[in-house]
């Protein structure tokens, strides 16, 4: 599997963020997304998420489901965590189960493999920003996708989370998954670099 | 399907727990309800003959005071984005929510009419009248005002702009569910007559809510 863009350019408000960029991921790879704040790593992301237009090129997942689109077959963790104050850790996650769909793993397993076992039955608004990003991580691993777009994703993770997601992503690439990561710390993980330049 | 069922289960959920706003429409539709009789005094006649007017009225308000959050919330909180990346097609997780919406609040009202149509002197014809009317015009208030709540989501504190846009979409609802009602209470019209191009309303705003509110949320990402 191999997703790849080209040529892409991205303008935001009327301000272009980034033009011409290219870039390419393949089975059992980790691409991170590297640039100074407002280089545009999360509007590339978001762009191959498919929930921004580019304003020229193209992005195409080769080796895929011909059947689905590209952001049918991603995962997209965001900065904000798409959880229900008012549902439990458990609703929340099986609310996601079923919605996203496809080939699904269980919910109780998933929530004792991110460290959120004791917790199942708690709403989520009580949960501290790192369980929150836990629970996130649990979203991914319960649903299967063989892209994963991932903005910042170990920010507000402990070192032990950090360690856990590391694991996390070494089983989804060995599966012959891709992840495209947009963050500034290191992922513990050897991975290629996209380089973003600096606002213009 | 799981999907959809999935979605409907969740909102009904989050709208019937704490904060959720579901009984929020219900309380305004009787505090509504309960201040015209004070304020229109005890003309019991007139009571009657204002009484399927005020019980729209309040019905109208008390479901567009809900429909903001239709889709700001998930906005707020990322949920939207995996929903639009989702595999079910956009239209009709809209319609879904739509539906969940209208599940939790849109009945709350219905069900309240016979006892509220007691305050304003509504006999039990009468009443069932207007709770019929409820009953097939509320779903049109719902899927019309959706179009609103999907356009106001990339704005902040689009509230305000929901209920410029939403209610003269919803005139026609409202001129024909009164007017089937009237029909019923006093005549001369036949009851069939508006009742059934209230049908037809709410039928069109079934199909059309949808495509509308996904194709502007489509359209809104950024």
């Amino acid at each position: 599997m191999r997703l790849s863009g080209r040529q892409i350019d991205c303008i935001r408000g009327g301000r272009g963020v980034f033009s011409g960029l290219d870039f390419e991921a393949s089975s059992g790879e980790v691409l991170a997304v590297v640039g100074p704040n407002g280089s545009g790593k999360t509007s590339l992301l978001r762009l191959i998420a498919g929930l921004l237009v580019p304003a020229g090129g193209s992005v195409a997942l080769e080796g895929g489901d011909a059947e689905l689109t590209l952001p049918e077959q991603a995962h997209y963790l965001g900065h904000r965590d798409a959880l229900k104050p008012a549902l439990s850790v458990h609703e929340n996650l099986s609310f996601w189960r079923d919605f996203l769909g496809g080939k699904t793993g269980d919910v109780g397993q998933c929530l004792a493999a991110v460290g959120l076992g004791h917790a199942t039955h708690l709403p989520a608004a009580f949960l501290s920003a790192g369980q929150r990003r836990r629970l996130s991580i649990a979203r991914l691993m319960v649903v299967r996708r063989p892209v994963w777009l991932l903005d910042e994703p170990t920010s507000a993770l402990d070192t032990a989370g950090q360690a856990l997601f590391v694991g996390v992503m070494r089983d989804h690439l060995a599966g012959g998954g891709i992840v495209i990561a947009a963050t500034h710390a290191p992922l513990g993980i050897e991975t290629r670099e996209l380089r973003m330049g600096s606002a213009t | 399907m799981t999907a959809l069922a999935a979605l409907i289960r969740r909102d009904i959920k989050i709208a019937l727990r704490v904060g959720g706003g579901a009984l929020i429409g219900v309380l305004f539709f009787l505090t509504v309800t309960v201040l015209m009789p004070f304020a229109i005094g005890p003309d019991l006649p007139l009571l009657t003959r204002l009484g399927p007017a005020i019980l729209w009225l309040g019905a109208l308000l008390a479901s567009l005071l809900t429909l903001d959050r239709l889709f700001t919330a998930d906005h707020e909180d990322g949920s939207l984005d995996l929903i639009v990346m989702g595999r079910t097609p956009l239209e009709l997780a809209c319609a879904a929510k739509a539906l969940a919406h209208w599940l939790a609040a849109g009945v709350p009202l219905i069900v309240a009419t016979p006892v509220l149509g007691l305050l304003l002197n509504l006999d039990a014809s009468a009443t069932s009248a207007v709770a019929l009317t409820l009953l097939v015009g509320t779903p049109a208030l719902t899927f019309t005002g959706m179009i609103g709540a999907a356009l106001a989501v990339t704005l902040h504190r689009g509230g305000l702009l929901l209920a410029v846009l939403v209610l003269p979409l919803s005139i026609p609802v409202l001129i024909f569910g009164v007017a089937a009602s009237q029909a019923a209470i006093t005549g001369p019209l036949p009851f069939g007559t508006p009742f059934s191009i209230l049908c037809a309303l709410s039928l069109v705003s079934l199909v059309v809510g949808p495509f509308a509110a996904a194709a502007s949320l489509r359209h809104g990402l950024d």
